[in-house]
C-alpha cells in the first residue's frame, strides 16, 4: 500500500516536474511567452483527454498530470465528454465550465478574497 | 549638413538639485547620496501612481530648500515621468503653482527636460536671474502595472531585461552666472533599431544613443577622450557593450571615459538587476547623486550627459511595433 | 563586423538565459508541488473522500495556498527561482487570477477588481473551453454516426 503510493508520488514528482522543465525550455528557448505556454498546455490538455490519454495517465501518476495546467484542459474534455454523451450536442457548450467550475470559482473567490485583505508589496531585488 | 548642436550663448547654471529613491535605490552604490529615501517604496500614498508623483514633489522640495527658494521665485518647470498622459508629474507638481510644461521622452524625459529648460533660461539671459526647474521621477511598481505584469504575478525576467528605478531627480537651473552650467544642447533623432522585444530595452536604445554620439563628434569636431565622461541613461549591460562596439567601429573609442547610470544605480552583484536600472527616474537620480556632486567638487569638468528613452506603448509593443529609441544630450561644463 | 545585422549582434551581446540552473530549478519545485498534491490527495482520502473529491480537493487546496502566498507576497520571490515550476501547476493559474486582484483593487472592485481580474489567466480558461467545446462538437457528430 505505502510502496504504490510512494511510487505513485514520486512518478507524479518525475511527470510534473518534466512538464515544468519542458515549459522551462520553450520559455528561454523561445520566443513563446509564459502566456502562450499555457494555452499550449490547457489545449494539450484537451487533447489528451479526447484521445482517451488523459484518464490513464491520471491512474498511473495522479497529481503528475492533474495539478499541471495540462489537467485543467483533460478535466474539461471530461466534463465535455461526460455532457454529450447526457445531453447531446448541448454538452459541448456546458461540459467545459462544468468541469473548470471548482478550479475557476476558487481562484476567484480567493482571488475577491486576497484582493479585500491585502495590499501590493513591491518587487524585491536584494 | 543640418547642424545639430545648440551653442547656448549664454549657458545657464546649476542652483540646486535633489534626488529621492525607493528602497532598491538606497541599498545600491549610490544609496547613501540621495536626500530621501523610503525603504516601504510607498512615500506615504495609498498607489504607486501617487507615490511616483509624490517623489516628484520630495524631489523638488528637497531642491528648493537646498537654495533657500520659494517656488514663487521659479518661472516655469518642465517635468515628466513613466505613466500614461504624465499623470504622475501633474498630480505631484501642481501644489507648487509653478508654470509647467509635461514632457514625455520614456527614460530620455530627464535630459530632454534640462535641454529645454536651459535652452528657455539662455533666451532669457538678459534679465537677471530667471530660474525654472526640472524633474524627472519613475516607479518601479507604477511601470511594471502599466507596461509588464500586475506586481505580485510569478515571473522571471531574462538576462536582457532591466529594472525600472524607483527613483526621482529635480534640478534648479538659473540664468544667473555659476560653477556649473550647461553649456550646449543636441536633440536626439527618433531611431529605428528594428527592435519589437519589450525586453531588451537596451538594445532598442543603443542605436540611437550611436547616432547623437556620432553625430555630435562630427558636428563639434571634439574627440571622447576631451570629456572626464561621457554618460549614457539607461543602457544597462547588454546596451552598453552594443554601444561600445558600434561607435569604435566608427572610429570613436569611448571605452575609457563611458559611464551608464543603469550600471551606477544598482550593484548588479547584490542586486538582481539583470542587465541594469532603467526608467527615467535612474539618470536623473545618478546625476543629481553622483555626475553633478562630482561636477561640483570639480572632480570632473567636461561631462556630455545623454539619457536614453525607448519610445512605445503597452498597445504598440503587443501589436508588433517597433520600439524606437531616442537619445537627446546635453553638455554640463565646470568653470 | 560594421555591416553585420543588428538583431545578430544584439544576440551576441546578450548573455543567455541560465537554462540548466532554470530547468533544475523548475523541476525540482515544479515536481514538488505535484509530490505534495499526491500526498494531500491521499490524505483527503484518509479522512474518507472519494477519489474524485479528493483530487478537487487537493485542486481548491493548492489554489488556496497559491492565493495565500501570492497575498503576502512571497510568490513572486518563489517564482523568480522556480521559473516554470511555478507557472505551470495550478498555482500558477491561481496566482494569475490572485495578483491582478490585488493589483487593481486602486481602481475600484466593480472596474478594478472585477473587470480586470482575468487579465492574465482569461487566455487558459477561454483555449480552454473553446478547444472542449470543438472536441464536444465533434464527439457528438462521432457518436452520431457510430
Amino acid at each position: 500500500m505505502f510502496l504504490s503510493m510512494m511510487t505513485t508520488s514520486l512518478l507524479a514528482f518525475a511527470v510534473g516536474g518534466g512538464l515544468c522543465v519542458v515549459a522551462q525550455l520553450l520559455i528561454d528557448k523561445t520566443a513563446l511567452t509564459p502566456a502562450r505556454i499555457l494555452v499550449l498546455y490547457v489545449s494539450f490538455g484537451v487533447l489528451l483527454g479526447a484521445v482517451g490519454l488523459f484518464e490513464p495517465l491520471v491512474s498511473l501518476v495522479g497529481c503528475g498530470i492533474t495539478v499541471p495546467l495540462v489537467g485543467f484542459g483533460g478535466n474539461i474534455a471530461r466534463g465535455v465528454r461526460e455532457a454529450v454523451l447526457e445531453q447531446g450536442l448541448l454538452g459541448a457548450l456546458s461540459g467545459g465550465f462544468t468541469a473548470a467550475a471548482v478550479g475557476c470559482a476558487a481562484a476567484l473567490l480567493f482571488g475577491y478574497l486576497a484582493a479585500l485583505c491585502f495590499r501590493g508589496q513591491p518587487k524585491r531585488i536584494s | 549638413m543640418r547642424q545639430r548642436i545648440r551653442y547656448l550663448s549664454s549657458p545657464p547654471s546649476f542652483v540646486s538639485f535633489a534626488a529621492v529613491g525607493g528602497r532598491e535605490e538606497g541599498q545600491g552604490p549610490l544609496g547613501p547620496c540621495f536626500d530621501h529615501l523610503d525603504p516601504s517604496d510607498r512615500f506615504g500614498q495609498t498607489s504607486w501612481e501617487r507615490a511616483e508623483g509624490e517623489m516628484g514633489r520630495i524631489a523638488l522640495n528637497f531642491a528648493l530648500k537646498k537654495a533657500s527658494l520659494s517656488p514663487q521665485q521659479l518661472s516655469v518647470l518642465f517635468a515628466g515621468d513613466l505613466q500614461n498622459q504624465c499623470v504622475a508629474s501633474s498630480g505631484g507638481l501642481y501644489s507648487f503653482g509653478i508654470p509647467y510644461i509635461g514632457l514625455y521622452g520614456a527614460c530620455s524625459t530627464c535630459t530632454e527636460g534640462l535641454l529645454s529648460l536651459s535652452v528657455w533660461l539662455s533666451e532669457q539671459a538678459d534679465r537677471q536671474d530667471v530660474m525654472g526647474a526640472a524633474v524627472t521621477t519613475s516607479h518601479n511598481c507604477a511601470a511594471e502595472r502599466q507596461f509588464r505584469q500586475p506586481i505580485e504575478y510569478g515571473g522571471q525576467r531574462p538576462p536582457s531585461a532591466q529594472w525600472t528605478a524607483t527613483a526621482a531627480g529635480a534640478f534648479i537651473l538659473g540664468s544667473r552666472e555659476g560653477d556649473v552650467r550647461i553649456t550646449e544642447v543636441c536633440p536626439g533623432k527618433i531611431v529605428d533599431g528594428e527592435i519589437s522585444d519589450a525586453t531588451n530595452m537596451g538594445a532598442a536604445m543603443a542605436p540611437a544613443a550611436v547616432d547623437t554620439l556620432l553625430t555630435y563628434m562630427q558636428q563639434s569636431g571634439r574627440a571622447p577622450s576631451s570629456f572626464d565622461a561621457i554618460v549614457t541613461g539607461d543602457l544597462g549591460a547588454v546596451g552598453t557593450s552594443l554601444l561600445q562596439e558600434m561607435l569604435l567601429e566608427e572610429g570613436i573609442d569611448v571605452r575609457q571615459n563611458h559611464l551608464d547610470c543603469g550600471n551606477l544605480l544598482f550593484d548588479s552583484e547584490r542586486q538582481d538587476v539583470h542587465s541594469g536600472g532603467s526608467g527615467c527616474g535612474c539618470s536623473a537620480s545618478v546625476l543629481a547623486t553622483h555626475i553633478l556632486p562630482a561636477l561640483m567638487r570639480a572632480e570632473m569638468k567636461d561631462v556630455l550627459f545623454l539619457s536614453t528613452g525607448a519610445l512605445m506603448s503597452t498597445s504598440s509593443v503587443q501589436q508588433g511595433e517597433h520600439i524606437f529609441g531616442i537619445a537627446p544630450l546635453i553638455r554640463i561644463q565646470r568653470f | 563586423m560594421k555591416n553585420e545585422p543588428y538583431t545578430s549582434r544584439i544576440r551576441r551581446h546578450t548573455p543567455p538565459s541560465p537554462t540548466k540552473k532554470n530547468c533544475l530549478f523548475a523541476f525540482l519545485i515544479g515536481g514538488g508541488i505535484c509530490f505534495a498534491g499526491q500526498w494531500l490527495l491521499y490524505l483527503y482520502e484518509a479522512l474518507g473522500a472519494t477519489r474524485d473529491d479528493a483530487s478537487t480537493l487537493v485542486t481548491v487546496t493548492l489554489i488556496f495556498l497559491s492565493a495565500l502566498l501570492t497575498g503576502i507576497g512571497v510568490y513572486d520571490r518563489i517564482a523568480r527561482v522556480a521559473g516554470a515550476g511555478t507557472l505551470v501547476p495550478v498555482t500558477g493559474f491561481a496566482n494569475a487570477v490572485v495578483s491582478p486582484a490585488i493589483d487593481t483593487k486602486q481602481e475600484g472592485f466593480i472596474l478594478g477588481v472585477g473587470a480586470k481580474i482575468f487579465t492574465v489567466a482569461g487566455p487558459v480558461i477561454l483555449y480552454g473551453v473553446l478547444c472542449g467545446a470543438v472536441y464536444g462538437v465533434l464527439y457528438s457528430v462521432i457518436l452520431w454516426f457510430v
